[in-house]
């Protein structure tokens, strides 16, 4: 029996984090698992933090790292808000959020999506991977489901999309990587970021597609067994 | 999950390729005892005793067989169920489990079984039980497979998958109250 159970395992969000840009605006997507080692510490995080009114980070890697970093530089974007008289672009913040992962390269273990819509650009992703690398994308996807997810990307990603079918792709590729990946799962969050506003939807994990071997959900086995049914294997 | 005898199914976690080890030296087991044509026939508990057995072994050799079983069966009437680990802990009880069962669904099954349990109050029960590790064990997946022994023989349902429930209200925006958390 394998007891050796780690309890004092950092949290680490697994995670599947997505952003990606449409015509008018972004959108951005994440799974909610949070995990303690094997164990699932929280099934319905939300991974997709607000720095200003209009631009918003998807987190991935250490909790605590990225919760800290989020959290520095909402407060130097607050402050940055009130200097500059305006809303911040998504690239100031992307670069602060740059300059804390680089600076701090040795201590920090996080890997962040900044998605925002600003007057200036419109809708922009900035990928800001392990390491510090500032670098703004199209689309982006991050954390340890998104391994599963490049062919499908390379496959399914057009340039121009509309605000739902962007929608559409990030959860269907949120909802892919759930199913492979084991430090992914629970339900699927978007928040989609344009000239209007800020829109936030929840996808539960009963509502996504079924994919390759995976079967529809039941309440129980004992309502299979009383419905007129195939022949249960007999031996 | 297979079925070994007439009576008895063995159940493991783990590596697989060390359980399909397992069940062909079962198989060696089982076709030997049938030789000795005697009437009588391997029960679950003499399968439990020599697979302990080749479990320590094996461990003793520093070269385990990296699994952790779990062994239903009834004989004359007699139920049984018992589990091996991969270093060669054993025993008998009304409910085992492997891995994160162990903490979570052993706690359940501790306040709910009971000897008079129906098939469909186990069910639901196990069900329960499995609901919650779907939840919280990162190595969890949504497909099950139930096996029922009895006197009359093993009979191993089709694989299913439950439904999962997330409709709390907290859950549909958990950080309102303190932006930056999760």
């Amino acid at each position: 029996m394998d007891l050796e159970m780690n309890l004092n395992a950092p949290h680490s969000m697994g995670t599947t984090i997505i952003g990606v840009t449409y015509n008018g605006g972004v959108v951005l997507g994440a799974d909610s698992r949070t995990s303690t080692g094997m164990y699932v510490a929280n099934r319905a995080s939300d991974k997709i933090t607000q720095l200003t009114d209009n631009v918003y980070v998807c987190r991935s890697g250490s909790a605590a790292d990225s919760q800290i970093v989020s959290d520095y530089v909402r407060y130097f974007l607050h402050q940055h808000t009130i200097q500059l008289g305006q809303s911040a672009t998504s690239k100031v913040a992307a670069n602060l959020i740059r300059l804390l992962s680089y600076n701090n390269k040795n201590m920090l273990e996080t890997g962040l999506i900044v998605g925002g819509w600003d007057k200036y650009e419109g809708g922009k992703i900035y990928a800001i991977p392990l390491g510090g690398t500032l670098i703004e994308q199209p689309f982006a996807i991050g954390g340890s489901g998104s391994s599963y997810l490049y062919g499908f990307f390379d496959q399914a990603w057009k340039e121009g999309m509309t605000k739902d079918e962007a929608e559409q792709l990030v959860v269907k590729a949120v909802s892919l990587a759930i199913a492979r990946d084991g430090a992914s799962g629970g339900v699927v969050r978007t928040v989609i970021i344009n000239s209007e506003g800020v829109t936030r939807n929840f996808y539960p994990g009963d509502k996504l597609q079924l994919w390759h071997e995976e079967l529809e959900p039941q309440n129980s086995l004992l309502d299979l067994l009383n419905s007129s049914n195939p022949e249960p294997m007999n031996i | 999950m297979k079925p070994f005898g007439k009576h008895s199914l063995l159940g493991a976690s783990g590596e697989i390729s060390d359980f399909q080890e397992i069940l062909h030296y079962l198989d060696e087991l089982i076709l030997y005892d049938n030789m000795w044509d005697d009437g009588n026939s391997l029960g679950p508990k003499e399968v439990h005793n020599y697979l302990t057995r080749v479990m320590y072994n094996r461990r003793n050799k520093f070269n385990p067989l990296w699994n952790s079983l779990v062994l239903g069966g009834v004989k004359n009437g007699n139920k049984y169920l018992g589990t091996v680990s991969m270093i060669g802990v054993n025993f008998e009880d009304n409910h085992v489990a492997t891995g994160f069962g162990n903490h979570l669904a052993r706690p359940i099954l501790r306040q709910e079984w009971h000897e008079n349990l129906s098939f469909e109050d186990g069910v639901k029960l196990l069900e329960k039980c499995m609901h919650v590790l779907l939840y919280r064990d990162r190595s969890a997946v949504n497909k099950l497979q139930i096996a029922k022994i009895t006197k009359e023989g093993v009979t191993i349902h089709q694989p299913y998958s439950l439904k999962t429930y997330w409709e709390v209200s907290a859950f549909e925006n958990p950080a309102q109250g303190a932006i930056g958390s999760w």
